[in-house]
């Protein structure tokens, strides 16, 4: 068994707002393990990027966050997690984002922003600092290291910039590494040598990656496990060939069969895609989220709980009419 | 860095030159001067005597270049009321104003910077709430009404500071307080806003994200980016406290530069009103100068090429 980095349980995030709580998260079991590549798929507002934030301690405050259980580096989180987690981060837990020339602050030297986190938590002085930011970005690929460390973050390209939030990130030797959409905002060769990067990195480091994305392109490129979230619930995780090729919940389904595949959809053939739209988040939900855009919907899926199936390798589906196993497509 | 500075400098000669030639037009702004000085009553042959006298008679390319040239040496002319040089009249004056500014000046700006940080700290929270109040009574309350009503009750009732004048340091206390309480507010809300909008950027984000605590995202990271537009108004909030608030030296009998202008300008002591007008104006390029190359400083995005 692989050593699990983090393991959260029944993760809530709800969010005060003016017609009422808005349940954004409801209840995500994730674990990260050693080794593994995580990716957390699912459209926009599904609750992936909160999960990500909760997981750094970095939701605002007016966000509200409950766990049954929530392990880090041998800490229990589970209470008053996000202060917790402040110590936590940077060390064991790291974090890149999706658009770096907005997560790199203009105003300050690359080198500044590389070192001014490990000065403080492991107490390095200047010049150690300096040549570890050095280390890491000739590990990110940056040629030339020494000289950069005292230019500003307007003097690099995209690419480049988001190779110096993931050396950043790496600065202070993290065995998670959490990134949220990092190749969205990059050009699409770019995105190709940043996942590549990423994957490089997560090898030969070790490192636990979950990599946030709604990309199913970028999934199928760099995932070993895939996790599919829904209206703030993963309703489907399997390892990733088990789920491109078998995959059971209906609206994983859906997603795969709305990805155009060369040479085998119909030029000019329309897409399926999946009809309705995704449920308001607001107040209690009961059952299944997807029931009323599910062709195999009926009326047994508003019942609570949703069944979870689930084998020993880690894979489980969250559905009232399939079962692993089942022949599907 | 230098070449952004060569290059403010230089922009701010040429304002410099088009800000001398605009004031010293306006000693012909009302027609012939020799003859607005002979006054009514005078006659053609003393308008004549007057412009030989003063060098009207002379091309006005040469008259500007002799202007300038004094100007430059601390000459700025003789007052037509007084007879005695304007340096010497604005001397007396300067002193004044200059410490009324720049005290209300730093005042604002040690209430506005803080006061703006918390506030933005937690939006419509209590000190925001207080904050915006103090705000919008700072700048719906005239200050000629706020500034009797401090001398009324601080200066008549209670007797803790004179009534008027600038004898002592005590005399500046209450001026200072109505007229940094006029100035405060424009930069507690600057403050306030970019703070609010650089503390939700992704990159004040990732600094927590590196375990940075909240007091070094706030002032090293959020800071630093949020003066940006505070220190463009700042720059112009002190020209125009520097210029003489002539309300507030009215109320208080302080005689600065504000009055020295208005009682100029009823007097027709067109030398005058054209030195302060030169002076105040390259104090405000001088300022804005200033603030171009601390903005410069604070963000190397605008110094151009690295």
């Amino acid at each position: 068994m692989t050593e699990t980095l983090l393991d959260v349980r029944n993760l809530r995030v709800s969010l005060k707002t003016d017609r009422g709580m808005l349940n954004a998260v409801r209840g995500v079991d994730l674990q990260m393990k050693r080794g593994q590549t995580l990716c957390l798929v699912g459209e926009s507002g599904c609750g992936k990027s909160l999960t990500a934030m909760a997981l750094m301690g970095l939701l605002p405050r007016y966000a509200n966050i409950t766990s049954d259980c929530f392990d880090m580096a041998g800490e229990d989180l589970t209470q008053k997690p996000q202060s917790k987690l402040a110590k936590l981060r940077g060390r064991d837990v790291a974090m890149i984002f999706q658009d770096p020339t907005s997560a790199l602050n203009p105003t300050l030297t690359v080198g500044r922003q590389l070192t001014e986190g490990v000065m403080r938590s492991e107490g390095l002085d200047r010049a150690a600092a300096n040549a570890r930011a050095v280390e890491m970005l000739d590990r990110v690929g940056i040629s030339n290291p020494e000289a950069r460390l005292t230019q500003y973050p307007h003097a690099f390209s995209g690419g480049q910039r988001q190779r110096i939030m993931i050396a950043s990130a790496l600065m202070g030797r993290p065995r998670r590494l959490i990134a949220d959409e990092p190749t969205t905002a990059l050009d699409v060769t770019i995105q190709a040598q940043i996942l590549r990067l990423l994957g490089e990195l997560q090898s030969t480091l070790g490192l636990s990656l979950l990599l946030i994305t709604h990309d199913l392109g970028v999934v199928a490129s760099i995932a070993t496990d895939v996790a599919v979230m829904y209206a703030g619930r993963i309703v489907e995780q399997a390892p990733a060939e088990d789920l491109f090729h078998a995959p059971q919940h209906p609206y994983t389904r859906g997603l795969l069969r709305a990805i155009p595949v060369p040479g085998v959809t119909p030029r000019g053939s329309e897409l399926p895609a999946i009809a309705g739209r995704v449920p308001g988040l607001i107040g209690e939900m009961r059952g299944c989220a997807f029931r009323d855009r599910c062709a195999l919907g009926s009326s047994e899926c508003a019942s609570d709980p949703v069944p979870r199936h689930g084998d020993d390798a880690g894979r489980f589906v969250e559905c009232f009419k399939v079962t692993p196993g089942e022949a599907t497509q | 860095m230098l070449a952004f500075i060569a290059k403010r400098l230089v922009v701010a000669f040429c304002v410099c030159v088009t800000v001398s030639a605009i004031s010293f037009a306006l000693m012909f702004l009302s027609g012939d001067p020799a003859i607005a000085i002979a006054g009514a009553g005078g006659r053609a042959q003393d308008a004549e005597a007057i412009r030989i006298a003063y060098g009207f008679d002379r091309p006005l390319i040469v008259q500007y270049l002799d202007w300038v040239g004094s100007a430059l040496t601390g000459d700025l002319g003789q007052s037509i009321y007084f007879n005695i040089p304007v340096s010497e009249i604005i001397g007396n004056r300067i002193s004044v104003t200059m410490w009324l500014g720049v005290l209300s000046f730093l005042l604002a700006l040690v209430v506005a910077v803080p006061l703006g940080i918390a506030a933005a700290l937690r939006p419509n929270g209590w000190i925001d709430r207080i904050a915006l109040v103090l705000a919008v009574t700072g700048q719906a309350i005239p200050s000629f009404w706020l500034g009797l009503m401090a001398i009324v009750v601080f200066g008549v009732w209670y007797g803790w500071v004179p009534i008027s004048g600038a004898k002592t340091w005590q005399g500046f206390i209450l001026p200072v307080i109505v007229l940094s309480y006029y100035a405060m507010p424009a930069m507690m809300r600057i403050t306030r806003s970019g703070m609010i909008d650089v503390l939700a950027t992704d990159y004040v984000r990732a600094a927590r994200a590196k375990g940075l605590p909240m007091r070094v995202v706030i002032f090293r990271h959020a800071l630093r980016n949020a003066v940006l537009p505070l220190v463009s108004l700042a720059a112009v909030q002190l020209g125009l406290l520097l210029s003489g608030s002539i309300v507030i030296e009215s109320v208080f009998a302080l005689n600065g530069l504000g009055r020295l202008a208005w009682e100029s300008l009823l007097r027709s002591d067109l030398p005058v009103v054209q030195a302060i007008i030169l002076i105040l104006s390259l104090l405000y390029v001088a300022l804005t100068t200033f603030a171009d190359i601390l903005n410069a400083v604070l963000d190397p995005r605008l110094r151009g090429a690295n």
